[in-house]
């Protein structure tokens, strides 16, 4: 079972921080694993998760989609239904959730849409904790929307202006907060990056979207699907839609990046497709970077997917090949945001729309009756301001639907 | 590896600690490092540490940050810091550390399936370095870093921190080669008004453990404290209250403060 006990998704993964985090982790890790054999644990999340945060989620037939694309099957995984609007605050409740346990009472995130700290900022009040969320100037600026929500909540946003005043330096300004303040406070990591145990837990916390998935998915259409499609920043939705069905290798899975405006160095965020491993943020994975191992800007018209690094196991997925990673650009992801308001009345987040628009363009060659579940990670409330604009600057861009 | 045991052996024998000064390699620019690296020594300097410059310093504060993307703004390269490093190495008398984070280490010499820091530690110990701190490699991670220095001749140098617990402590001692780096405060790198009560105790605790060399960084900026730590430890390691103090001055005026900083520290330790 991966990871193992070093952390390790085959060559991938690892604690890679300052030795005065260390501690933290190994308690981390401890608490993690007392907590998953403990089932006043598992039935209070499980409580948490149905009574507060609205799961589960329908696996939703989208008929009109499904035939604007041809004679495939789309089924609509609704993480956008959740309360606070996307999967984060399946992540976000667990996490909390075992800070109490450790006696923590004050909790950190980056973010970068601002989703993660609306739902850190959302189980920090239901918990009565302390919150501090990190978010660059550009995603501030962004997410202006989110950043209100925030402080509605009584978390603390703090701006981080360094570098690229995006989330790599939102992640940065976290784990600097969190070496200074390690004894009293929890870090709430948003995806499945950091060091050992993080992508571990943050899987596990997101795998509830694919066991429900595929409990749905054979209720509804008898048989599991043959491809499994989801956007991929950091790879924490992609993690919990894929993970429960790795096993099934005839399952095909599909994770979507951001191709920003062009696939050359800063124009992008697609670091599966065009990255080599490296190390950032405490575990060695696919890394934009140059030459040297400077990290690389990114751009994208998604926040959320605006990262130079990934989740190890998606690495690692990679290299077995059990899951492959393409790329599609702002104007396509802009297209397929469109293409689900118009055909469905679902108006998605930008991220999960990258999944959309790559279905719209894989669609023409699968076979007849090909059965899909794509990851509706978030709903796109946050984006409305973004869209308005990309309306604008794309000249009204007429539907073809 | 041998140079930073000397180094200590003589401190010892004439009863003296070891005053570090730390700059980031490239900041301004590379000649600037070079004529500082000659100014600090002459200004009583016993070893000497030397910053590869990365685009994401997760342990720093907010001075050695911004040297690290001055250097990188002008250019500044792991090659190209190791180079400056080498064409002053004959002039100097002390021993050079370099301290890089992980990710610009492997990548060293790499282009297509990373992962090994030979690359690095080579070219480090061609240029005359004689050790190496990598502040996000822990223990556990360290293995094959320490086994690459040691095939080359260069000691990799570990950390511990105020929260590491004796187990890691003990880890630590064992692994670390040159001496070991203690961390004085709970946070990143840069000057702080007090050091915390705890740290004459942490070092204590460190040094009942391993004959080998404690150095004392983070935090530390002024004489007062430099001489505090030096009455526990067997050195005194001084980054960001440097930096400031050279406020991005360049060549002969940065290494004329950067000397004058030094001096005052070294009346006290």
């Amino acid at each position: 079972m991966l990871p193992d006990r070093t952390g390790r998704f085959g060559p991938f993964g690892g604690t890679f921080v300052p030795e005065t985090l260390m501690a933290a982790l190994t308690e981390l890790e401890h608490a993690f694993a007392h907590a998953r054999r403990d089932p006043t644990f598992q039935r209070e999340l499980r409580e948490l998760l149905a009574q507060y945060a609205g799961r589960p989620t329908p696996l939703y037939h989208a008929k009109r989609l499904s035939r604007a694309l041809g004679h495939i099957t789309v089924y609509l995984k609704r993480e956008d239904l959740l309360h606070t609007g996307a999967h984060k605050i399946n992540n976000s409740l667990g996490q909390a959730l075992l800070a109490v346990r450790m006696g923590k009472r004050r909790l950190i995130a980056e973010t970068g849409a601002g989703q993660h700290g609306v739902a850190t900022a959302t189980a920090a009040a239901l918990f009565g904790l302390e919150c501090e969320v990190f978010m660059g100037e550009e995603d501030m600026r962004r997410q202006a929307l989110n950043v209100v929500r925030m402080r509605l909540l009584g978390a603390t946003v703090t701006p981080v202006s360094s570098g690229t005043k995006t989330l790599k330096d939102a992640c940065n300004e976290a784990i600097r907060d969190w070496v200074t303040t390690v004894r009293t406070t929890h870090y709430c990591i948003g995806s499945v990056v950091g060091p050992h145990p993080y992508p571990l837990i943050v899987r596990e916390f997101q795998s509830v979207i694919g066991q429900e998935a595929r409990r749905q998915i054979l209720q509804a259409a008898g048989r599991l699907p043959d491809l499994l499609l989801a956007c991929v920043g950091g790879g924490s939705n992609a993690i919990g839609l894929f993970h429960p069905f790795a096993r099934d290798r005839r399952i095909k899975c599909i994770g979507v990046e951001a191709g920003g405006t062009a696939l050359t160095p800063g124009h992008h965020a697609a670091t599966l497709v065009k990255g080599r491993p490296g190390v950032l943020h405490g575990a060695y994975s696919m890394l934009l970077q140059d030459r040297w191992g400077q990290v690389l800007s990114t751009t994208s018209i998604a926040a959320g997917l605006d990262y130079p690094g990934v989740g190890p196991e998606h690495a690692y997925y990679q290299l077995t090949k059990r899951a492959s990673y393409v790329a599609v650009s702002d104007a396509d992801a802009l297209r397929g945001c469109e293409l689900l308001a118009r055909t469905e009345g679902i108006l998605p987040a930008l991220e999960p729309a990258h999944a959309i628009a790559y279905l719209q363009h894989l669609a023409p060659r699968l076979k007849r009756h090909t059965l899909v579940i794509l990851g509706l990670s978030g709903r796109g409330d946050k984006d409305v301001h973004a869209l308005a604009q990309a309306l604008d600057s794309h000249g009204r861009h007429s539907s073809r639907i | 590896m041998d140079a930073i045991r000397a180094a200590f052996n003589r401190l010892r024998r004439i009863g003296r600690k070891a005053l570090i000064p730390f700059v980031m390699g490239g900041d301004p620019n590379l000649a600037t490092t070079s004529q500082v690296l000659l100014a600090l020594e002459e200004a009583g300097a016993d070893l000497l540490e030397v910053g590869i410059p990365f685009s994401d310093p997760l342990a720093d504060g907010p001075v050695i940050q911004a040297a690290s993307a001055r250097a990188l703004a002008r250019g500044a390269t792991p090659a190209r810091v190791l180079e400056a490093i080498h064409a002053v190495r004959r002039r100097l008398r002390v021993p050079v550390v370099c301290l890089s984070y992980w990710n610009p280490v492997l990548q060293f010499g790499h282009h297509g399936v990373a992962a090994t820091p030979r690359g690095f530690v080579r070219a480090a110990a061609a240029c005359g370095v004689s050790g190496i701190i990598v502040p996000d490699v822990p223990v556990e991670e360290g293995e094959p870093l320490r086994a690459v220095a040691a095939h080359e001749g260069l000691a990799a140098i570990f950390l511990a921190a105020p929260t590491s617990p004796p187990a890691r402590l003990r880890a630590v001692a064992r692994a670390s080669e040159g001496f070991i780096y203690y961390v004085s405060v709970t946070g990143t790198t840069g000057p702080r008004r007090q050091l915390p009560p705890a740290l004459v105790h942490g070092v204590r605790q460190l040094k009942v453990l391993t004959t080998k060399p404690v150095c004392v960084g983070f935090g530390i900026s002024t004489p007062a404290q430099a001489a505090a730590v030096a009455r526990v430890a067997d050195g005194v390691i001084v980054g960001s209250a440097l930096i400031r103090a050279m406020g991005g001055a360049r060549s002969r005026a940065a290494a004329g403060r950067a000397g004058r900083f030094l001096r005052r520290l070294r009346r006290a330790v």
